[in-house]
């Protein structure tokens, strides 16, 4: 299929496009296969160029002969379209409905794009399975990487390479995965060096209503344990909930079977309920009615900020089992690609300093969401404005980031990134030109060969320039666990995200250049007194010599 | 001292709120001034210090096996919870802090003892420290338009107002009076804020006792000088910030609002701010959910919602950012008046006052603002605060409101304030406390009286010597946010929850680092680094000249020592000692975990002692102020460009 056909009217003249906190411009609207373009063919003057990805949803109005195309976008951008001509309009309208719902992954646009800028390092090749073992080699030698599932047959959703216990051999992996959720058998996601302990996941054990067991599974996840020592499930869903999954053939570890576990069921939402928030949430936004009342009820009503606090204080328990308690935990909900993955990672955001670096959290990223089979193009292929029915839309790594945010707030200088690194994540797993969030797993994505055939976002990221502007003035690195509050009052709206598009930033911004500006004043402040110090030393020193000649 | 039944138990627990199994145990002594609690650790001696007039309410709750609860609230948000083993002793306490929580007299408050003994003429001197007769120059009044009267002199026309009052020029004294006469409390129409590049003013007074037909000629001449002092423009606004509900049912009791037929030129407008009662009740229910032993994000939201508070933060910030409109864009004088006009009207005036005048945006202009339209226009603090044993009815959060304006302000400029939110904090904490006796009595005359300036001290001097503690880092006067009219955004979801106020002793809700105290440890180090350079500058100057050669000035272009002195400012301000809540939400769960065990910041607990300041975090500096060694080591690299552009030394070596 070519592009062209799609595009009924590739150019209209004339047009005026007005979005939040910019001049109107008036110009030359283009459509490509992939981009809206509007030009105003002047220097100087803003342009448009918007990935038909990122288009959420779009309306049509119309005045006379004057169309009104509205755009609302995946990151919540909303923007308007004066086009003169109702035709114009009408072929531009559907030719963008049409761009911006094509299904076929063949004609994405990362597989398009060209970089303008040098590759230096292949963000591909940044962060591999082999790379990150040989650092758990170094601390540990009680797991091994098992590559059972080289050719994706045992676990559809797993890496090829995953790390599992020694002493378990790749038959019992084999017969752990078909007693789990989508053959997801436990297998490393954390270590502590602290003390040893670890965090696993899985999918849900296939128990069923008669209480079915499989003495492989029980094998793999007591393996982990040390002599005498009790471990943590940590299920992410509640009691009921994981009772009604029995009926449908899954389920939940029990006691007899399990005695040296001890369960523990949270409330984290699925997906379908996630998506729901996330709609009546920017709904809330977007509300004009300017009454306190409604708007905090909306907001309640929208229970975003709810889901926030259940995921974290999940992701906090599980922390404080590790390195508090001195207990190993196994983190699972139902298929274990969503509320697990939020669970885990934002436990090791907690525990490991090195999480919260730039590359630390590009390999959490990798590790805990990619590698481990989150599907990213299901869960993002609509955000909060989309007309269609939700298929299997999920804000989950939105509601991961949004944590994050959380957590940094309340440690602001522990953090090597600020919080634009998150809403750039967040921005590319709705619509990117670079390959890394396209496909739902490690084997799709090989399949597909993302690697040759498309850039991936890291490489763009660690270049020196985007590593400056993604930084945290204020880091100061410490190694220390970091215990956020999940009180209500310590959890705040994003608003880098939300009202990102609703109200201007720029005195927040003005207040976070002057931060800048005071931290950057002082460290060449210091580099000067050091010079001048170095420089009086050595006049010091000089002094004697003269007196003797 | 005759009201302290018991003055020591012993084996007391202090049960933390956060975690109901989490308690230290200690003594609870009873003094005249304060309920002090001393924990038994050996290691750190931790105090903490209550004073009896903070304290609004106690409880003694049912005696159980383990002892007898008692529950002290105080009024700057801080709750205890003592578990006292012998009923009869916790009866004595309870008796003993209700009396004293409750001065009957205004002899008794705190201020009169505090540091009494100090020199009296310094004390006097501290009050000196801000003038109002100085403020009203500086807007530039008195003028040709506005001039000072002496009609209040000595309180007779209006009891509540100060001495001095502000009029329009062609205000005659028996317009003056006659107006007031025709206003509730004789509160008739003065200036509060006049803008000098437009002449356009904001005036308050009480409303006038206009019932359903009545009209006064000298209050409607009052209001035309008012008028024709603003010589630009040929009408004004009245408003009235009840809502006109209210002000209607006023009419039936001979008060009421201006009928626009009987006055020339006005344009009379109703903001809907509700009345001290409806912002008490409001005030509770807020704090009823902000005090919630670990409520769902849905209670809270829900509370936060029910209670109505920040709609009623919203209304009095949207009031003054009518008026400051109407001054600074339309250039229209603007009366202001509610009922007796000292709650709303204050409000709304010095709301629209911070917006309008970066003046008061700086510490010592809003300790102005306050003394001026707060403290000087009778607002009355002593019934509004709850300072004496008194009618509840009156106790109402008004100046809170205003706080919370400025705090919500400042969050959306976060470069436009001098202060930070602890200085609105501590304000709020003294308003309270009676510690200070600037907001003791009601109005001026009583505290004139009290003699107030004699037998107390000014919390304004105490704050000025303070003021490190209270600069916002991030504030420049020469910074594009500090200039001119503030114009925020009133949209609901600008407005937040000021958890630092009202969870104000939760520190475990608080960020553990705090970007503040970052950048002032930062700015500290700075000045120090400044003061450094030039007294590195003279010295090799010095010596150059000792040495008698010209320069070559050595120094590194690639500076990797700079470690030396990236000692972390942040390490000290951390606090990140900190321990995990309860996440489980599982009653038995995790109890061998160390987080049982009362965590380091349980002391912080402790408010600081009377009179002793905290000190903000030093950053460590000490350790490498002197150490040169690191160097040394450098010596032998090329000379920085930095050096080599540096004006002074290129001046010297010329020469």
């Amino acid at each position: 299929m070519e592009f062209a056909e799609l595009i009924k009217t590739p150019r209209v003249d004339g047009v005026v496009l007005r979005r939040p906190f910019l001049p109107t411009v008036e110009g030359t609207l283009c459509l490509t296969g992939h981009h809206l373009i509007l030009s105003s063919r002047q220097d100087n003057t803003e342009e448009l160029w918007l990935l038909h990805a990122n288009i959420d949803a779009i309306e049509k109005r119309f005045v006379g002969s004057l169309g009104t195309i509205i755009v609302k976008c995946k990151d919540l951008r909303v923007i308007q379209l004066d086009i003169p001509g109702m035709e114009e309009c009408l072929n531009i309208a559907s030719s963008i409905e049409v761009l911006s719902t094509l299904d076929s992954v063949s004609l994405m646009y990362p597989l398009f794009y060209r970089p303008m800028f040098q590759v230096i390092e292949d963000g591909w090749k940044s962060f591999l399975p082999e790379d990150a073992f040989k650092d758990l080699e170094s601390m540990t030698e009680e797991w091994r990487l098992s590559d059972v599932n080289k050719d994706y047959s045992v676990c559809s959703s797993y890496p090829p390479l995953v790390a599992v216990p020694k002493d378990v051999d790749d038959d019992t992996l084999r017969k752990a995965a078909a007693f789990r959720h989508g053959g997801r058998f436990p297998v490393l996601s954390y270590y502590h060096k602290k003390n040893g302990m670890v965090m696993m996941r899985s999918g849900q054990p296939l128990t069923g209503t008669n209480g079915r067991r499989c003495k492989e599974d029980e094998k793999l996840i007591n393996a982990t344990l040390r002599a005498g020592k009790r471990g943590y499930i940590i299920d992410t869903r509640t009691v009921s909930v994981a009772q009604q999954a029995k009926a449908r053939g899954g389920g939940f570890e029990s006691e007899a079977n399990y005695p040296q576990w001890r369960r523990i069921h949270k409330a984290i939402e699925r997906s379908s309920i996630l998506q729901e928030s996330l709609i009546k949430l920017v709904e809330a936004c977007n509300d004009q009615s300017h009454s306190m009342d409604r708007w905090l009820s909306k907001l309640e009503a929208s229970n975003w900020q709810t889901h926030v606090k259940e995921i974290l204080t999940t992701a906090c328990l599980a922390a404080q089992c590790i390195d508090r308690e001195g207990a190993s935990v196994l983190v699972h909900g139902t298929e274990g690609t969503d509320s697990t993955l939020q669970v885990t990672s934002l436990a090791q955001i907690i525990l490991d300093p090195a999480c919260r670096t730039i590359q630390g959290f590009q390999a959490l990223v990798e590790r805990e969401w990619l590698q481990a089979g989150h599907p990213f193009q299901q869960r993002c292929s609509q955000s909060a404005y989309s007309n269609s029915k939700p298929r299997c839309e999920a804000p989950v790594f939105l509601l991961f980031l949004d944590c994050v945010w959380q957590i940094l707030r309340q440690f602001p200088c522990s953090f090597q990134f600020s919080q634009h690194f998150l809403v750039l994540l967040f921005e590319h797993t709705y619509a990117s030109q670079f390959g890394t969030f396209m496909g739902n797993s490690a084997s799709e994505r090989s399949k597909l060969n993302l690697s040759q055939k498309t850039v991936s976002l890291w490489s763009w990221v660690n270049r020196p320039q985007e590593v400056e502007r993604l930084s945290n003035p204020l880091y100061e690195a410490n190694c220390l666990v970091i215990w956020p509050s999940v009180a209500p009052q310590s959890l705040l709206l994003w608003e880098g995200v939300f009202l990102r598009w609703k109200r201007s930033s720029r005195c927040l911004d003005e207040a976070y250049d002057e931060m800048v500006h005071i931290i950057q004043y002082n460290k060449e402040l210091q580099n000067k007194v050091n010079n001048l110090r170095r420089q009086l030393a050595q006049l010091e020193t000089e002094e004697p010599l003269l007196q003797t000649p | 001292m005759e009201h302290i039944r018991l003055p020591k138990v012993e084996n007391v627990r202090l049960i933390d709120k956060i975690s109901s199994r989490r308690a230290s145990v200690g003594t609870l002594y009873l003094t005249a001034t304060h309920t002090i609690f001393v924990e038994n650790e050996t290691e750190i001696r931790t105090e903490t210090w209550v004073l009896h007039s903070l304290v609004c309410s106690v409880e003694k709750q049912a005696t159980t096996t383990t002892g007898s609860p008692l529950l002290v609230h105080c009024k700057n948000y801080q709750a205890l919870r003592f578990i006292i083993p012998q009923e009869r002793d916790c009866h004595d306490v309870h008796v003993s802090l209700l009396r004293l929580s409750r001065p009957e007299r205004y002899e008794e408050l705190y201020c009169f003892s505090f540091h009494s003994n100090s020199d009296k003429e310094v004390r006097g001197q501290a009050w000196d420290f801000l003038s109002l007769k100085d403020e009203y120059s500086r807007m530039g009044v008195p003028n040709h338009l506005w001039i000072l009267s002496p009609v209040n002199r000595d309180y007779k026309v209006s009891d509540t107002y100060p001495a001095e009052l502000y009029v329009p020029k062609s205000a005659t004294h028996p317009v003056i009076v006659g107006s007031s006469k025709f206003r509730s409390r004789g509160r008739f129409p003065t200036l509060s804020y006049y803008c000098k590049e437009n002449h356009a003013a904001i005036c308050r007074s009480s409303q006038p006792l206009s019932g359903f037909s009545a009209r006064c000629l000298e209050d409607e001449q009052m209001l035309e000088a008012i008028v024709r002092s603003n010589p630009r423009s040929d009408f004004m606004y009245v408003v009235d910030t009840r809502p006109k509900l209210n002000a209607i049912a006023n009419r039936a009791a001979g008060k009421g609002y201006e009928n626009e037929d009987n006055y020339s030129n006005i344009k009379f407008q109703f903001i809907g701010i509700e009345n001290i009662h409806v912002m008490r009740n409001s005030l509770q229910k807020m704090l009823e959910v902000s005090e919630a032993w670990s409520p769902s994000m849905s209670e809270f939201l829900e509370g936060l919602e029910s209670s109505g508070w920040l709609k009623h933060i919203k209304a009095v910030l949207d009031a003054g950012i009518f008026i400051a409109k109407a001054v600074a864009e339309d250039g229209v004088s603007v009366l202001v008046h509610c009922s007796d006009g000292w709650d709303r009207t204050a409000q709304v005036c010095s709301v629209a006052s911070v917006l309008l005048d970066p003046y008061y945006r700086t510490l010592k202009g809003l300790m102005v603002l306050i003394e001026r339209d707060w403290v000087s226009f009778g607002h009355k603090f002593s019934h509004r605060y709850n300072h004496l044993d008194g009618d509840p009815k009156e106790v109402s959060p008004v100046i809170d409101q205003f706080l919370e304006c400025v705090w919500q302000l400042s969050e959306q400029f976060p470069c436009a304030f001098e202060y930070n939110e602890r200085f609105l904090i501590t304000i709020h904490n003294h308003i309270y406390s009676c510690q200070y006796g600037n907001f003791i009595g009601n109005n001026q005359k009583e505290r004139t009286e009290l003699r107030h300036q004699e037998k107390t001290h000014s919390l304004w001097t105490y704050l000025w010597e303070n003021r490190t503690d209270h600069i916002n880092p991030l504030y420049r006067p020469d910074h594009s946010q500090t200039q001119g009219v503030l114009r925020p955004v009133t949209a609901p979801y600008c407005f937040k929850f000021w958890r630092a106020l009202y969870n104000r002793f939760d520190r475990g809700m608080h960020p553990r680092q705090s970007v503040i105290d970052y950048l002032m440890a930062i700015r500290e180090e700075t000045q120090q680094l400044e003061e450094q350079l030039v007294s590195h500058e003279e010295k090799i100057a010095m010596l150059e000249k000792e040495q008698g050669k010209s320069i070559q000035t050595k120094t590194n272009t690639l500076d990797r020592s700079h470690a030396v002195w990236a000692s972390p400012p942040s390490e000290s301000c951390l606090g990140l000692a900190n321990t995990p809540g309860d996440y489980s939400g599982l009653g038995d769960f995790l109890s061998s975990s160390p987080c049982q065990q009362m965590g380091p910041e349980s002391s912080l607990l402790i408010l600081p002692r009377p009179g002793e300041r905290r000190k903000p975090s030093d950053p460590d500096l000490s350790t490498n102020s002197d150490d040169q060694e690191s160097g040394i080591a450098d010596l032998s690299s090329p000379p920085s460009e930095d050096s080599a552009k540096d004006p002074d030394e290129a001046a010297y070596s010329a020469a």
